[in-house]
């Protein structure tokens, strides 16, 4: 059995006299014991939402609902009271944030925040705390840690707070850890050193890790399955290697021929998907990617795509995939031939080479009205 | 992008149109903080508490049933005070007399005006000379440079002078130097606001000096007074505007507290909140609502100026920007 | 390459900040060597890029460029004419033919103009078009050139998305007709695909108008894809200046490595079989760098001489310039990459102004 079981999250969050947004949208992943699981997508997909949600942390406020199921070793997460969930939130799973400063408090030494969670979780105290500490944080590589402990957030340099977050995270050998964007706010050479550093953690210890990331590059590099988001919605999820490889999405795809590679020749035209999320207008129900799709077809519009499940314990939302090169030639016949809409029922702005369409009438995540 | 055929331009073109809110030139910032004001229910309470205050200091004067510094209760034997005799509501009198046997509700109406024009004066007294200093301040801390630097040290030190001697010191020094009359009191309470205009301008014009856009308006070359008067000033005097809202509320208050203090209008003739709160003192036992009603009158006014200036910093803030 | 195809050319820049304390009167204490001996010059129509971690000086080069911050030393020809010790009025007239993007587009656009009076004040500045009319072709054209709709006009920048403000922001520095444009990370606040649709616009606006770029940013990814060369920096100086294929194949500075092999790519065959060269410690303080080569605290191929003590020039090595004194024995493997202890950093503030670099609390804690 999965360690963690998300099924069908979803977080909605209604404002009076504002409309409904639905931040998630039904969400499921599962994450087995010492896997890393990557949830990326761009900004305003969910992926942080998701991430919040599971661990109890969106700040409560009227109108903020949550469904769906978080099964972590077999208590469902959302159900569980404030107490029992504090109980397991740093001891069973901990959670890494992009913003190592802001994360810690800026008052109190690195050292203390450290044992208090020793304290709170395996109930040590004093020297043996200490130690302990002083142990943890010469594991995640802070150098000369006895004196550390006795410094204050703002002394240590952004890599190193960072560590010290890390630190602070792992201190109860959690079996789940989740890393949201942990190295956005950090310099490449520092991210490497960060994203070394995790692989490090998760290979010895067996510790399951979420790494939540916009960074194409940083999934590629660490992550076993890989769950692409796109407005609320889990759109494709695959392992490693057949993600890159073929994506199905046409979202993922579009992703994919947006990065500029490293490895690739100068002056090469990447392929961006047009428009913004932010720019679309209010989508009738069905694909929320559909109004930048190159690929759309009829189908798209009215129902949301149902989840497609292939053989390679992979499965993707979309009814008109990017085809896999030998398949069957139907597919590809309709891979180059996309169906053209009605332009009255579907506003087609939104391909290639159009300018951004009308900005402010629709935020990415799907809303509606409230009645 | 000019691939764009004018067939798919005209398509985009039609949903704008679609998608357009009925404000077809776009919302500038003002108008959309002014849109979220208006559906703040706080700012709502406060401009109605604002303008029936306004209205009464206004028109009232013209309507009240007597005259505030008639002793119409003495005249006819209603008030003898020195005996602890004084009338409370009746018809004809609906809040009573004062100790001197003039119409209370009459006082109070005819206090409004007096009341709004300490606060409005000297709130002005204090954004004028605050607003220049700090503008001079801030502008020369963005021109840089020895002499800007100097400047802008010189008089943020006497600003800090300013701001280190406890306001109502402050306003009793000015007071005592001046000599107990309307004027002064509205003349201490500006300048005791002077420094807080000050602060606020210079540091709102550095931070905009230091933005994006001023650099970017460097690069293409225009001039800096322009850029001074053209994106500095503006987007520095909004939470000027907000603060001096909320001065008002406490310049009301810093009045009443002057004039209670016996550095106002030494002519009690012309009603002020601040000075019938003082008279009513020494009746507090017989009559407590000689006293209560001038102080209601200055609370709810400072609330309505607070729940006002709240509510404005609220819709300016650009971090509350969706 | 003859004197006139150098649009650019940037000779020994210095920009040193002082760092002020003082309890009633400023004092200057020490200074941040923000940008600190800089060569480099652009051909027309080309683009440079330059990358380099936080706090390597790449932003306040490109600043001190555009003489948006004053430099300490050195000087700057543009076109011919030098360019720090000229008149501020010809200064601003010159202005128009070098304009800079920056990296926010909401914080680099006044929120209180709108998208019309954003694009007419520089047109303005320089008297630019006959009349109004004139000027709404002008700016009609650029808003066509940057794929924003006409009626984009009459609106205020936040009412437009990330990836639209930055055309704003694109459309206010070539309305003016620049021959240079300084993009300080252009693409850098934005989401991934929208990334593309600008690099893709720069790329296009090049080709059609003959622009010369100098694009700085962090991600080597970006700069490699739109760049002609590429430099690279660490603590204000230049350690290599190469083509940017060859910057890529062959790498030659240890600094340069280290970054290529830290960029994360998007595909697993590359990401497993990559040897990263993991750099030990942080940045060191642009207030106090190290001796000799600045780089030499955290280099794996750090020797025992000159290194610590003499500061590396930059040499020409094949189309590369290099600032490393063993670039060459490295290279040809004769050196091999030792461990590296990690020093502890403190932090500067974030940023490069003058006034918010902090003094370090205890003087001499710098290890």
């Amino acid at each position: 059995m999965a360690l963690l079981e998300v099924d069908d999250l979803s977080v909605t969050f209604a404002r009076r006299g504002q409309r409904t947004v639905h931040a998630v949208d039904g969400v499921s992943f599962s994450v087995d014991t010492g896997e890393v699981v990557g949830l990326v997508g761009e900004s305003g997909c969910g992926k942080s939402v998701t991430s919040l949600a599971i661990m109890g942390l969106l700040p409560k406020q009227p109108g903020l609902r949550v469904g769906g199921k978080a099964v972590f070793d077999g208590n469902d997460l959302l159900q569980l009271d404030d107490r029992s969930r504090r109980d397991i939130r740093g001891r069973d799973v901990a959670m890494i944030f992009q913003d190592p400063l802001s994360s810690l408090n800026p008052v109190i030494p690195i050292g203390l925040q450290v044992t208090e969670v020793l304290a709170r979780h395996r109930g040590m105290k004093g020297e043996a705390a200490a130690k302990e500490a002083a142990d943890l944080l010469d594991r995640v590589g802070i150098p000369d840690p006895r004196r550390r402990l006795k410094e204050y957030p703002h002394q240590l340099s952004g890599g190193m707070r960072q560590r010290a977050l890390i630190a602070m995270a792992v201190a109860c050998q959690p079996r789940l850890l989740i890393a949201d964007e942990p190295t956005t706010a950090l310099d490449v050479t520092i991210q490497a050193q960060i994203l070394e550093l995790l692989k490090d953690l998760v290979r010895d210890s067996g510790t399951a890790l979420v790494m939540i990331t916009h960074d194409l590059g940083v999934v590629a590099g660490m992550c076993d399955t890989i769950n692409v988001l796109y407005a609320g919605r889990v759109v494709e999820t695959a392992t490693r290697r057949p993600l890159f490889r073929q994506p199905r999405h046409p979202y993922t795809e579009g992703l994919l021929g947006s990065v500029p590679r490293l490895d690739a020749g100068r002056g090469e035209r990447l392929n961006p998907i047009p428009g913004s999320v932010r720019d679309l207008l209010p989508w009738p129900d069905g694909c929320a990617f559909a109004p930048r799709c190159a690929r759309r077809v009829d189908a798209c519009v009215g129902e949301p795509p149902e989840l497609v499940l292939t053989h390679d314990a992979r499965s993707y939302r979309c009814v008109n995939p990017v085809p896999v090169p030998g398949l069957t030639p139907e597919a590809d016949a309709r891979a180059t031939a996309p169906t053209t809409t009605e332009p009255g029922a579907v506003p087609a702005q939104a391909e290639p080479a159009d300018p951004p369409a009308v900005p402010g009438s629709g935020p990415a995540p799907r809303e509606e009205e409230t009645p | 992008m000019t691939i764009t055929g004018g067939k798919k331009r005209e398509k985009i073109d039609r949903l704008a149109e679609l998608s357009a809110r009925e404000d077809e030139q776009g919302v500038s910032l003002w108008k959309e903080a002014f849109r979220r004001l208006r559906r703040n229910p706080a700012a709502i309470v406060g401009v109605v508490i604002l303008a029936i205050f306004v209205l009464v200091a206004v028109i009232g004067p013209f309507l009240v049933p007597y005259s505030p510094t008639d002793s119409i209760g003495i005249r006819e034997g209603l008030v003898k005070s020195g005996q602890g005799i004084i009338p409370g509501a009746s018809a004809d009198h609906w809040l009573g007399f004062d100790h001197q046997g003039r119409d209370e509700f009459s006082r109070l109406v005819v206090g409004a005006r007096q009341t709004l024009l300490v606060g409005v004066v000297s709130t002005l007294i204090g954004l004028a000379v605050g607003a220049l200093i700090g503008g001079v301040a801030g502008a020369a801390a963005g021109l840089g440079g020895r002499w800007g630097r100097w400047i802008d040290t010189t008089l943020m030190r006497f600003i800090d002078m300013l701001l280190a001697m406890p306001s109502l010191l402050l306003a009793v020094s000015i007071a005592a130097l001046l000599g107990a009359s309307l004027t002064t009191v509205m003349i201490a309470v500006g300048v005791v606001s002077v420094p807080i205009f000050a602060r606020l301008l210079r540091g709102s014009m550095i931070a905009q000096a230091n933005s994006d856009y001023v650099l970017a308006a460097t690069s293409l070359g225009v001039k800096k007074s322009k850029i001074a008067l053209t994106h500095v000033v503006p987007n520095s005097i909004a939470p000027v505007i907000v603060q001096a809202t909320l001065t008002l509320a406490t310049a009301i208050i810093e009045a009443a507290a002057l004039s209670f203090l016996g550095l106002g209008n030494p002519d009690s003739a012309i009603p002020e909140w601040g000075v019938m709160l003082a008279d009513a003192q020494p009746y507090l036992g017989i009559r407590p609502g000689l006293a209560i009603y001038p102080a209601l009158g200055i609370i709810i006014t400072a609330l309505g100026f607070t729940l006002l200036g709240e509510a404005m910093r609220e819709a300016l803030d650009p971090k509350l920007r969706k | 390459m003859s004197d006139n195809d150098i649009l650019v050319e940037v000779r020994d820049l210095k920009v040193h900040f002082p760092i002020r304390r003082g309890v009633l009167f400023d004092r200057t204490v020490g200074h941040v060597k923000a940008v600190d001996g800089v060569d480099l010059s652009i051909p027309r129509g080309k683009t440079y890029g330059l990358v380099g971690e936080s706090g390597c000086g790449k932003s306040t080069l490109g600043r001190a460029l555009l003489q948006l911050t004053p430099p300490t030393s050195g000087e700057v020809k543009f076109d011919g004419v030098e360019l720090t010790t000229l008149p501020a009025g010809k200064l601003r007239a010159t202005r128009r033919r070098m304009q800079m993007i920056f990296q926010d587009p909401m914080s680099s656009l006044d929120p209180r103009q709108n998208v019309e009076s954003i694009l007419t004040e520089g047109l303005q500045a320089h008297g630019i078009g006959a009349n109004r009319d004139d000027r709404r072709r002008i700016i009609g054209e650029t808003l066509d050139a940057v794929g924003l709709p006409k009626w984009a006009l009459s609106r205020y920048p936040h009412e437009f998305s990330g990836g639209q403000r930055q055309r704003i922001g694109i459309a206010r520095a070539l309305v003016l007709g620049p021959e240079l444009i300084v993009a300080d990370e252009p693409v850098s606040a934005l989401d991934v695909s929208i990334q593309a649709q600008v690099v893709n616009l720069l790329d296009e606006l090049q080709d059609s108008l003959g622009l010369t770029y100098l694009v700085i940013a962090h991600d080597l990814a970006v700069v490699r894809h739109i760049s002609d060369v590429v430099g690279v920096m660490y603590l204000g100086a230049l350690v290599e200046e190469a083509p940017s294929d060859r910057l890529y194949t062959e790498p030659l500075h240890p600094y340069t490595r280290a970054l290529m092999s830290a960029v994360p790519v998007p595909d697993p065959d590359v990401e497993d079989r990559r040897e990263r060269i993991l750099l030990a410690g942080d940045l060191p303080s642009p207030a106090n760098p190290p001796s000799g080569c600045r780089f030499h605290t955290r280099c794996p191929w750090a020797q025992p001489t000159r290194c610590a003590d003499e500061r590396p020039e930059l040499r020409q090595i094949g189309a590369s310039r290099v600032a490393c004194h063993w670039a060459e024995q490295i290279a040809a493997g004769e050196l091999r990459p030792h461990e590296v202890t990690a020093k502890v950093t403190r932090p500067e503030d974030e940023g490069e102004e003058p006034g918010v670099v902090s003094a370090p609390s205890e003087p001499g804690s710098y290890v």
